[in-house]
């Protein structure tokens, strides 16, 4: 590149692009200038003063975060001055600072401790008492040591700018300044935990994880959630076969540093007391604990009988199991059980959409494409709650990229915030809060905020739960409480009375002026509606990605490998009919086998002659079953998962749970017990995983990738996928942040989080 | 939440006087005038003055608890606020405060059991010209001594 900036950091030339600043230019020849406030990616704040640097030709020392550099600049990192500022600035930064570093949990991981320990501020010379204030808890999963607190910003910056949530501020000025949370004492807000993971010190600790150990004594195992079908990767950290902690501060995989609660905290359903750890068997009415060989043997038995009378068997699979899992399970349900009635909770039109975009240039986006690309359209779900990881890259692709967002919804969505235009569907209020930007005293359809300007209040104005009673869609703005002030819906939000397309054809202008498009669409979208969506965007000119959001950690990946009676792995046709979920469970068949699913949830009474269910839980389904075989959770096994982008990632065994095993290692067990091993293969996951990548279309993927915890993208699948159209199947959960279907009842922390007993 | 015509008029000139987008400066100047008319900020004028302003009521509480002439309890009816920054320190502005304190018998934030006065020790007000400076409610005086500042006081509390 030709127009690099040319600058000397400590007597290195280095050559980065113009605005790049100082401390990231020192970074890429490997010079660290410590920071604490400065963050990649947040706003700057240049707070803390520890990232001081000598600048030639500059009287004072400079703010190397905050500095951009220039043609021909000077920087000094490591003179006495500096060293002697940063000593300093550590002496300043203490002067309230407990130093409790033996009981703070951040002690080992502080990036305080760390600045301390090499630059050396062990004595100081401020001899006044500290300033104490007691801790407080903020939420179950927040609590806030003030006296700890060095007043980075960070936890408030994160909050605001990557959450879009606003619940963190600083209140008070000076030595009594402190974070506070937003609804007086205590936090309502998406229960993240951002903030503490980002704290640099540790003012703001976890709930799960304070006082339970020293980050140096876990085990640090990458795995990827098992929650919502966004394909986080989180870090568990393990002692003695114990979960301690989820976080991702390495950044690896595709969400980076970003967990919802979900991935950040609700892992802990896997030693909820209701866990089952011992088969059962079904004994004069009543679910007895037995050994495994002898629930085993009883499910082979069964199995063996059924198939040579000839019998009927039904086979649900799960949305949360593994590819390996699920590729096993078709494998033994059509060679052994010679069934074709195989199905899964289906939660997204993901078929429709691949056999509309063969022959066209539409693709498939990944969850990055959601930050790098110009334009995005969501269509129908409300991200922030159902897919966070993907609202958050959007509204990192909104606030780094300024891009173009659109929203087109039943309700008001966080997006609303930054959104080009959001277009309220079948003609609900525009808004139902109303104060989302508001502009008192300008009538609805006043520009007032556009494309690239911010709305009113900056991006991230978190909506005032009292403004609501203050706008009156019928009777306009303000009369409603008869406030001589009116209020009024910002001008990017409309209300329409017609459907998605209707809404769409209003945009269309704009959109085809857009360089690229990513669409995104949940299940209000399916059947008919996918092909017209997907012409709609052919129709643009543009190049146009596309996500089927679907809700669970692997409901791509079931689909993927042909857990439904139409479809082989990798969408071949099967040209022969099978029942669907809902047909298996309301007829009479001899036996129902279910892996990790919950059909008779809702009081819905057993049909099948003989039911078979791996679980986790005794969930409605188990309670009813004849056979109850403790399946392993996704953190208590390896395996792979595909997310709602189709990106393939590995899972890692994190802990082993006594009793319970992998569905994968049970399958085989049955299978072997049948004596049928052979004709369907190692039960290891690694050998399954090679016969998919050679077996099913789309998933031929760099080993080296996946087996190095990265992410590939499962290719898209070019050709027509001729069955017919099931759309009526789909039905999303639209789980919110608080909600993961049956495994959501079983985390303590999802369910003691005040804002899980609020609408959501 | 209801306001007086005027104070609604000067709330409606205030939203309009900044850009688009930037409605939010109004937010000083309308926790000012709203003190002024109801004593105090309470949470109700918090949460108001948030949702005209299309920020969140804890961001209006950042600014509120930042700065040092809002206040969250009422005040007397004349807030005595005696500067001891440096200028006016240079000029027995401490003394002067002791002595306020002393005459009213009151001490920093509190207000008399009348509810008449109040009293502050503040920071630099700007009038180090003419140190020792105080302020009452928003009327400046300049050079008070103590014997000057009795007679303020009494002024003020005959006009009752």
């Amino acid at each position: 590149m030709a127009d690099l900036v040319n600058l000397t950091i400590d007597g290195r030339a280095v050559q980065v692009p113009p605005q790049t600043l100082v401390i990231d230019a020192a970074k890429t020849v490997g010079i660290e200038i410590p920071a604490f406030c400065y963050y990649e990616g947040l706003s700057l704040q240049a707070a803390c003063r520890m990232c001081l640097v000598e600048v030639e030709k500059m009287p004072k020392m400079m703010t190397a975060c905050t500095l951009p550099v220039a043609e021909g600049m000077i920087v000094r990192t490591e003179t006495e001055q500096v060293k002697q500022a940063r000593k300093y600035t550590l002496e300043f930064l203490l002067t309230n600072h407990p130093l409790d570093c033996p009981v703070c949990d951040k002690g080992g991981e502080c990036e305080l401790q760390d600045m301390v320990f090499r630059y050396g501020a062990g004595e100081s010379r401020y001899t006044e008492e500290k300033v104490h204030t007691p801790e407080k808890q903020f939420s179950p999963v927040v609590f806030f040591d003030a006296p700890r607190c060095i007043l980075c910003f960070r936890c408030v910056r994160i909050c605001n700018e990557g959450m879009g949530v606003n619940a963190l501020g600083v209140i008070n000025r000076g030595v009594v300044s402190e974070i506070a949370p937003n609804v007086g004492d205590h936090l309502e807000c998406d229960e993240c935990g951002a903030c503490i993971d980002i704290c640099p010190v540790g003012a703001l600790t976890s709930g799960t994880y304070r006082y339970q150990t020293r980050p140096w004594e876990m085990t640090h195992v990458g795995t990827i959630c098992t929650h919502c079908g966004d394909g986080c990767k989180t870090t568990l950290g393990t002692r003695n076969d114990e979960i301690i902690r989820g976080n991702n501060r390495d950044r690896s995989g595709i969400n980076g540093e970003f967990l919802c609660i979900k991935g950040r905290y609700a892992f802990d359903f896997y030693n909820h007391p209701e866990r089952l750890q011992a088969p059962m068997v079904r004994v004069n009415g009543k679910l007895e604990e037995v050994s495994w060989a002898q629930a085993l043997e009883v499910v082979a038995r069964k199995f063996d009988a059924t198939v040579s009378a000839n019998g009927s068997f039904g086979v649900i699979g799960s949305n949360h199991t593994s590819n390996e899992e699920n590729f096993y399970l078709q494998k033994f349900a059509r060679e052994v059980l010679k069934t074709n009635n195989i199905d899964h909770h289906r939660t997204g039109d993901v078929v429709t959409l691949l056999d509309a975009m063969s022959g066209t240039k539409s693709q498939l986006a990944t969850v990055a494409d959601l930050y790098d690309r110009k334009a995005v359209l969501v269509l129908g779900a409300d991200l922030a709650l159902e897919h966070p990881l993907l609202s958050y890259q959007i509204r990192a692709n909104y606030r780094h990229h300024q891009a173009h967002v659109y929203a087109i919804t039943p309700g008001e969505v966080r997006e609303d915030k930054y959104t080009v235009a959001s277009i309220r569907v079948g003609g609900g209020p525009a808004s139902k809060k109303g104060d989302l930007g508001v502009i008192p005293g300008k009538e609805v359809g006043a520009t007032t905020s556009g494309p690239g300007s911010h709305p009113v209040g900056g991006p991230g104005v978190v909506p005032n739960a009292e403004a609501g009673a203050h706008f009156d869609p019928v009777n306009g703005p303000g009369k409603a409480t008869g406030s001589p002030t009116g209020f009024v819906v910002p001008a990017n939000v409309k209300s329409i009375t017609g459907n998605y397309f209707d809404a769409l054809e209003s945009l269309r202008d704009q959109l085809k002026a857009e360089p690229e498009l990513v669409i995104l669409f949940d299940d209000s979208i399916k059947g008919a509606d996918v092909r017209a969506l997907v012409e709609f965007a052919e129709s643009l000119g543009i190049p146009v990605k596309f996500i089927c959001l679907v809700d669970y950690a692997n409901s791509r990946g079931a689909v993927d490998m042909g857990l439904t009676p139409e479809l082989f792995p990798g969408y071949k046709p099967t040209g022969a009919s099978g029942m669907h979920v809902s047909e298996m469970t309301g007829s009479d068949l001899d036996v129902l086998w279910v892996v990790g699913a919950n059909p008779l949830k809702g009081a819905v009474k057993r049909k099948a002659g003989f039911l078979v269910v791996q679980d986790m839980f005794l969930t409605e389904t188990a309670q009813q079953a004849d056979v109850v075989l403790p399946a392993a959770s996704a953190y208590e096994k390896s395996g792979t998962v595909t997310n709602t982008t189709g990106e393939v990632q590995q899972l890692t065994r994190a802990v082993n749970t006594m009793g319970a095993k992998p569905d994968l290692e049970i399958m085989g067990f049955i299978a072997r017990e049948m004596g049928v091993a052979g004709q369907l293969g190692p039960w290891v996951a690694n050998v399954v995983f090679e016969e998919i990548r050679k077996n099913v279309r789309g998933y031929s993927l760099p080993m080296p990738v996946i087996a190095t915890g990265g992410a590939a993208q499962s290719m898209p699948v070019n050709g027509r996928i001729a069955v017919d159209d099931l759309s009526a199947l789909v039905h999303s959960d639209h789980n919110g942040l608080f909600a993961s279907g049956t495994l959501g009842r079983y985390s303590k922390v999802l369910n003691s989080v005040l804002e899980s007993h609020l609408s959501r | 939440m209801t306001f007086s015509p005027q104070l609604e008029a000067r709330f409606e000139k205030l939203l309009t006087s900044y850009p688009p987008g930037r409605q939010r400066s109004a937010m000083i100047p309308m926790l000012m005038y709203a003190q002024d008319e109801l004593g105090c900020v309470s949470d109700e004028l918090i949460d108001e003055v948030a949702r005209r302003i299309g920020v969140t009521p804890l961001q209006v509480n950042e600014v509120l608890t930042y700065y040092s002439m809002l206040h969250r309890k009422p005040l007397g009816k004349y807030h005595v606020q005696v500067c001891t920054n440096i200028s006016c320190l240079l000029y027995d502005g401490d003394k002067l405060y002791e002595h306020a304190c002393k005459k009213l018998g009151i001490t920093h934030k509190e207000v008399t059991a009348d509810g008449q006065f109040s009293i502050e020790e503040v920071e630099c007000m700007g009038a180090c010209s003419w140190a020792p400076a105080i302020q009452i409610n928003y009327d400046f005086h300049h050079y008070v001594t103590p014997e000057k500042l009795d007679q303020l006081l009494d002024g003020l509390r005959k006009k009752q």
